[in-house]
């Protein structure tokens, strides 16, 4: 005889797997916009490909594993994972390179440990690692934003899922490699001089974090999360950019301004660093991951040698969350230490 | 001395003992050395002549070392075997003896060498002690070329490049290119892929364990009594 185990009838219903994924995948919609408006259609062929390979390895892996595919395939994981694998790599990426990606995410980070739920790494960064530091030639060639160059068509986006050529005309430095690269020019120069920066952080960058960040405030609105992962991040990235800015002088690593609303920084804040599987479990243990993830990203950025760091510093601190968690523990109200 | 069971010795070598797979002993040479067959290959060619040598040499001379200081005596026979073998190399195939570089020194310290000393050579006589050498050499060397199959196979997408540091000139036209415009996979000449693909390999050796085990014994799908139940502590019979 076996029990049924059920949640306390005085609870009202749990949130299911599923609401939360199809809320994050609206989330998306407002960054996604952004992206496609400033980088042209090839963000929805990846959105398509990622979205596709995704759902193909977790049906191919829950298969092996004996599992209802129907039933796990609904909770819109493998779409969640696809999708922001697909605004991490650059647009016109060819079909392999999404491939391969997806399967490191799903099959390797996600099913080889586990399943949903038991991944100790963010399944989306580990495939992005993979990628980014297999092939570098690939991840490494960001389009410009449509206001500096023709962006491709939707036929020649499609053409580029099966060509193996980058847009070599068409792709440009990132604001955030142009900082890493800015040797001796004080930073009104360096911005009067590139027009890729923009009004305040990048063109089309500044808009996208901005998308990424009404996308988040809406799931924090729904409590899909706590405030204290994107807080404790965003204020530690901010708080080292304050510090270092050197008022814009030729050693400075830029704004908190441009660190805020460059690059993946939002991206993290919100939709990377607040998953439940791979992060710190306690308010305090979520605020100290966030602000490391901020620490890690501000001194790779400026000090290391990538020009992005969040999902290197998203996989750092995967490591450490046990170790957060150990020293985090809430105490129960009522035990010693709550009296004393 | 009892009759030695020389079968026993190969599949335990080969299978069911292999010092990569199973015992997980000396994986930093084959972590590190076998991002292509050529690398793979001259270093599971100096394991296994160094496991061959000092595994006869414990074993001749097991009756005249003391207990207390065996380790002692067996890593200087060990490193003496490990110099003898550096030199060969040096001699025959200069070049892969600079690509293998420190790790040929390091096999000294290889754990399944003197893993190998202490657990069989030391209580065996020389022949056994010989043929255990032989066989765990051979396990050993087939798991690193066939990790430097693999990872030279995803990272280039072709065969046997540079065998001709190791088998002589002839071993260029051996270079097989399989896929023609591959890109390069370099995750798998880095050190996460040795892992990864290092994994995946014990994971296919248990699978077939399991498979073969199924055919032998067709196991009876009986649930333990108790297995399910719920807030009971102890065992239901």
């Amino acid at each position: 005889m076996s029990l049924m185990r059920t949640s306390s009838p005085h609870l009202s219903a749990a949130n299911p797997v599923q609401h939360v994924m199809q809320q994050v995948l609206l989330a998306l919609i407002p960054g996604l916009i952004a992206l496609i408006h400033f980088f042209g259609p090839g963000v929805i062929f990846n959105l398509l490909a990622a979205c596709g390979f995704a759902v193909l390895c977790e049906a191919l892996v829950l298969r092996l594993r004996g599992y209802d595919l129907r039933f796990f395939l609904s909770d819109y994981s493998a779409l969640v994972t696809g999708a922001l694998l697909a605004v991490s790599i650059p647009p016109y990426s060819p079909w392999w390179l999404i491939f391969i990606g997806a399967f490191f995410s799903i099959v390797v980070a996600k099913h080889l440990f586990g399943g949903l739920g038991q991944n100790p790494f963010n399944p989306a960064m580990v495939g992005y690692v993979v990628l980014l530091i297999s092939f570098p030639v690939y991840m490494t060639h960001w389009t410009a934003p449509s206001d500096l160059a023709n962006t491709p068509g939707l036929l020649q986006s499609f053409a580029s899922l099966w060509s193996n050529e980058y847009y070599d005309g068409t792709t440009m430095a990132t604001p955030l490699d142009l900082m890493k690269q800015n040797e001796g020019q004080m930073l009104t120069f360096l911005y009067a001089n590139n027009p890729q920066f923009g009004s305040y952080a990048g063109l089309g960058w500044e808009w996208v974090n901005l998308g990424f960040l009404a996308g988040g405030l809406w799931m924090l609105h729904k409590k899909l999360f706590t405030w204290h992962g994107p807080v404790g991040m965003l204020a530690a990235l901010g708080i080292l950019s304050a510090l270092f800015y050197d008022d814009g002088s030729s050693a400075s690593g830029g704004s908190p301004l441009f660190h805020w609303l460059s690059g993946a920084t939002m991206l993290g804040a919100f939709f990377i660093i607040t998953d439940p599987a791979s992060g710190a479990t306690s308010n305090l243990g979520r605020l100290l991951f966030g602000a490391m993830v901020g620490v890690l990203v501000y001194c790779i950025r400026v000090w290391g040698n990538y020009p992005d760091a969040v999902a290197f510093a998203v996989l750092l601190l995967n490591f450490c969350a046990p170790f957060i968690d150990y020293y985090t523990i809430p105490k129960p109200y009522g035990t010693e230490d709550s009296q004393s | 001395m009892p009759d030695t069971n020389y079968k026993e010795l190969a599949r335990n070598g080969l299978w069911r003992n292999n010092p990569a797979l199973v015992q997980l002993l000396g994986l930093c040479p084959l972590l590190a050395v076998s991002s292509n067959v050529a690398n793979a290959m001259g270093l599971a060619l100096a394991t296994a002549l160094v496991l061959i040598l000092s595994s006869t040499l414990v074993s001749g001379v097991r009756n005249l070392v003391p207990d207390t200081i065996r380790l002692p005596v067996f890593v200087m026979i060990i490193a003496a075997a490990v110099t003898v073998a550096e030199l060969v190399m040096q001699a025959l195939t200069y070049e892969l003896y600079q690509i293998l570089g420190i790790f040929l020194p390091l096999i000294t310290t290889n754990c399944a060498i003197l893993g190998r000393a202490d657990a069989y050579a030391s209580k065996n006589s020389v022949i056994p002690a010989f043929v255990d050498a032989l066989m765990m050499g051979l396990g050993f060397g087939l798991v690193l070329v066939t990790l430097g199959m693999a990872r030279e196979l995803l990272a280039t997408g072709a065969l046997f490049a540079d065998m001709h540091l190791l088998f002589g000139v002839e071993a260029l036209r051996w270079h097989w290119v399989i896929f023609e415009n591959y890109e390069p996979f370099l995750l798998a000449i880095l050190p996460p892929g040795a892992f990864l693909l290092t994994g995946m390999l014990i994971a296919l050796k248990n699978w077939l364990d399991q498979k073969f085990q199924e055919r032998l014994t067709p196991s009876p799908q009986t649930q333990p009594a108790g297995s399910k139940r719920v807030r009971v502590t102890g065992v239901i019979k």
